[in-house]
């Protein structure tokens, strides 16, 4: 039987959800395409997050109404998003002095593994992918103050994407501070990675037995 | 008087030579100028180097030049999209050189060369594959990696708003590439999609200034779709 048989784990809204929860008022933030789209939907508007698109819009808002879609008007994932009040488009050189400058508290990204010395590979899978696109997530793992990572804690055929050493290609060294999971929250501490929550349902042994990386409880 | 606005695709593709580095504005279709690729094609200069973050969709523009075996080598840093076809294969195939860099390194190696910078020190891409082959320094404690600037022969780029001057306004989240590559080439070749008169621009809204920009072609094509 399964971990996974025994324990509830989040659901992708859920995962998005929790990583909203402790995003608070006042930060910028970035969150890369993909699943990190969402924790946007999840952060009420009455709390003040602003959020950064790296092709130029610092102020993003949620998708527009069918009827209402400025059409010059996109996101990092090429989706039609809006413009909140107070918002400023800029030209790609200031985007990413914004990011390189460290001016953002915070970016989320997905990632196909995280090392438990903070390495994360998340743009390619291979040495002879046949078409390598690394986009902006470079530039954001280096230079954001702080970098979050959002995905599933096991591959499709069951493997552990929290790693002793990433295998894939790596897109930055040492830069992440936390993964969410649909297993847990993790913080990354160096030579193990330290689960501050669990999924319902699920102990550390249990959690141990599917990570390959090693883990303590968070104290 | 000086006058910028060319009045024919012809005029305002003149002099693009085989072999140029010619950058594309645009991030996806949003801001690309795509009558301007189109002219590109008709012109006929072949062996180009493009920079363009993406490589293109389907079948028509950038898309199209890459199809039709024009370009030697493209410069991006997310080709892979939804319909990339055209360059997967000739990819696959080995018709095409490609230079991966970080979509920031990308823009700042073009503003670089805009700005009579020869190369600049990034933490971006330290420790992984695409740092291969450039010099690492440390310094202050952190490593960084030596880039060096990136000048355009030519840049194609699309703008909202230009007076015969060149100065440029852009709509929304299409400014994007456009004012950096406009900085960067030797020939700033913009679209527009509407001409006013000299001085109905707000100073304080012209984002690119007309130095940069060596021709304008009006081509009031409506609304963009994303591709």
């Amino acid at each position: 039987m399964s971990v996974l048989d025994t324990c509830k784990p989040l659901t992708r809204s859920e995962m998005a959800a929790r990583v909203a929860r402790d995003i608070p008022e006042g930060w910028y933030v970035n969150l890369g395409i993909g699943a990190p789209l969402q924790i946007a939907d999840f952060v009420p508007a009455e709390r003040e997050v602003i959020f950064h698109s790296e092709n130029g819009v610092l102020g993003m808002g949620p998708a527009p109404a069918p009827d209402h879609i400025n059409r010059w008007l996109i996101n990092a994932g090429k989706q039609y998003v809006t413009l909140r009040t107070g918002g400023s488009y800029m030209h790609h050189c200031d985007s990413f002095a914004l990011i390189r400058g460290g001016h953002l508290d915070l970016c989320v990204l997905g990632a196909f593994q995280v090392a438990a010395n903070g390495d994360i590979a998340n743009w390619s899978t291979s040495d002879d992918d046949t078409a390598p696109a690394v986009g902006g997530a470079m530039d954001l793992a280096a230079g954001t103050r702080q970098l979050w990572v959002l995905m599933e804690h096991l591959t499709k055929s069951g493997d552990s994407r929290l790693v002793r050493r990433c295998t894939y290609p790596l897109t930055a060294l040492g830069a992440v501070k936390r993964v969410y999971s649909n297993l847990a929250v993790l913080d990354v501490t160096g030579e193990s990675f330290a689960v501050r929550e669990m999924a319902p349902g699920l102990t550390l042994e249990a959690l141990q037995k599917v990570t390959e990386a090693p883990l303590h409880m968070a104290t | 008087m000086i006058n910028k606005i060319v009045q024919s695709m012809a005029e305002a593709m003149t002099g693009i030579r085989d072999g140029a580095v010619v950058l594309l504005g645009g991030f996806g279709s949003i801001g690309q100028p795509n009558a301007l690729i189109e002219g590109l094609i008709e012109q006929g200069a072949t062996d180009l180097t493009v920079v363009s973050n993406n490589a293109g969709t389907g079948r028509t523009g950038l898309a199209r030049l890459l199809e039709l075996g024009r370009v030697r080598k493209i410069i991006c840093s997310y080709p892979r999209s939804a319909g990339s076809v055209v360059f997967e294969e000739i990819y696959r195939a080995g018709e095409i050189e490609l230079e991966i860099v970080p979509q920031g390194t990308l823009s700042e190696r073009m503003r670089a060369a805009g700005a009579g910078i020869p190369a600049f020190f990034t933490a971006t891409a330290v420790g992984t594959k695409l740092a291969a082959g450039k010099e690492e320094r440390d310094i202050a404690g952190r490593k960084y990696l030596l880039e060096e600037a990136l000048a355009g022969d030519v840049a194609l780029i699309e703008a909202w708003e230009a007076d015969r001057w060149g100065n440029l306004t852009y709509r929304s989240s299409a400014r994007n590439f456009n004012p950096v590559m406009a900085t960067a080439a030797a020939l700033t070749i913009a679209q527009t999609q509407h001409i006013v008169e000299l001085g109905a621009l707000d100073p304080e809204k012209i984002i690119t200034p007309g130095i940069y920009v060596k021709r304008v072609l009006q081509v009031p094509y409506g609304e963009p779709t994303v591709t």
